[in-house]
């Protein structure tokens, strides 16, 4: 089946909504009566954090989609040095994103495809 | 029972004051830039702009949301399904980890239906970070209130880059999908204060891409086992050295 046999707004439902959702509904399911201190969370929350880091390492690295566009030695360049400015700048987020983007944009415009 | 946080005019303070502290969180800015760039990526691939905002309110995920604008045109409906399951995975255990946080005498499992939708990645990073330091009472209505703070955010992004999209230069489109991996990368570095977390997400970042060129598959949910195991497991080694005293 393809897109245009389904129309776009069931097709978002189907394959949009459903196969996304049913991790949350299944991760409220699973801590029914939990506490929030007990170790089981401890561990659940490190799971979290790690495949949070991992979805944004594939998002720097991707090889798909706009982002492609630019290489990829400009955006992990770019990301760390938007890591650098943080770290210097106080800890400050604003300030890293922003340098990371001036980066991004430079490195695109000397590096990148024409 | 406290009657006072369930007032519903109580609560309302609370939900505003959530919505609120959105909009001067930095996330609020990032949403709305990353998703210009989603935005001008629907328009340019001819989805309306009605079906790019219903995607942002019941996906509510952006790499879900980049999945399905740039293959919904070309791969079949099972491969996109599949896919857009596979980058999901890490609502289970956000949800798992945030949902206990907010539970509470009274609480009852319908009231934790919206802030389950609501969890997305910056939602869930304000979240772990604001929610332990108010009362507990106070948690629902302040996380519905941030989230759907932040969900407007990428609403109005969403729009305006559907309409800017034919002035957008398409580098600049690229560079506004790189907002949401910097801002997570500096705001969790900014918000773990324990070695755990520190630890999970960077063994996370290291791991993620190792398993993801190993093409094995499920490489997401391998990369959160791994990562936050090892990362628990230290955790929990230092606590029983800690416990053994610091002549042990």
């Amino acid at each position: 089946m393809t897109l245009s046999e389904l129309g776009p707004v069931l097709a978002l439902l189907l394959v949009g909504f459903l196969p996304n959702e049913v991790w949350r509904v299944i991760g409220l399911m699973l801590v029914r009566g939990l506490d929030e201190k007990s170790q089981v969370i401890v561990w659940v929350r490190a799971v979290a954090s790690a495949m949070l880091a991992a979805v944004m390492a594939q998002l720097i690295l991707s090889s798909t989609g706009a982002l492609a566009t630019i290489p990829i030695a400009v955006r992990i360049g770019s990301a760390c040095l938007g890591f650098a400015a943080f770290l210097i700048g106080r800890r400050s987020v604003f300030l890293g994103v922003l340098a990371g983007e001036i980066a991004v944009l430079a490195g695109a415009y000397l590096f990148g495809p024409a | 029972m406290t009657s006072e946080p369930s007032s519903p005019r109580v609560t309302i303070e609370i939900f505003v004051d959530g919505f609120s502290t959105a909009l001067r969180s930095v996330f609020f800015y990032v949403l709305i830039g990353n998703y210009i760039g989603l935005g001008a990526l629907a328009h340019g691939l001819g989805f309306s702009v009605w079906w790019m905002t219903l995607s942002t309110l019941i996906v509510w995920a952006a790499p879900a949301q980049v999945l399905l604008i740039s293959t919904l045109h070309t791969a079949s409906l099972l491969e996109v399904a599949l896919a857009v399951t596979l980058t999901s995975v890490r609502f289970l255990p956000m949800v798992a980890a945030l949902l206990p946080v907010m539970r509470g005498p009274g609480v009852r499992q319908r009231d934790l239906v919206l802030p389950m939708h609501l969890t997305a990645i910056s939602v869930w990073v304000e979240g772990m970070r604001l929610l332990p330091l108010m009362a507990a009472e106070r948690r629902i209505a302040f996380y519905n209130g941030l989230g759907l703070g932040l969900m407007s955010a990428a609403v109005i992004g969403g729009v305006t880059g559907f309409f800017l999209a034919e002035k957008l230069p398409p580098l600049l489109g690229a560079a506004l999908l790189f907002f949401t991996p910097l801002a997570i990368l500096m705001s969790s570095a900014r918000n773990s204060r324990a070695l755990i977390d520190n630890l999970s997400f960077a063994l996370g970042l290291v791991i993620g891409p190792i398993m993801a060129a190993q093409k094995i598959g499920l490489d997401l949910m391998w990369t959160g086992l791994i990562a936050g195991t090892t990362a628990y497991a230290i955790h929990r080694i230092r606590a029983i050295w800690r416990k053994a005293g610091p002549g042990a």
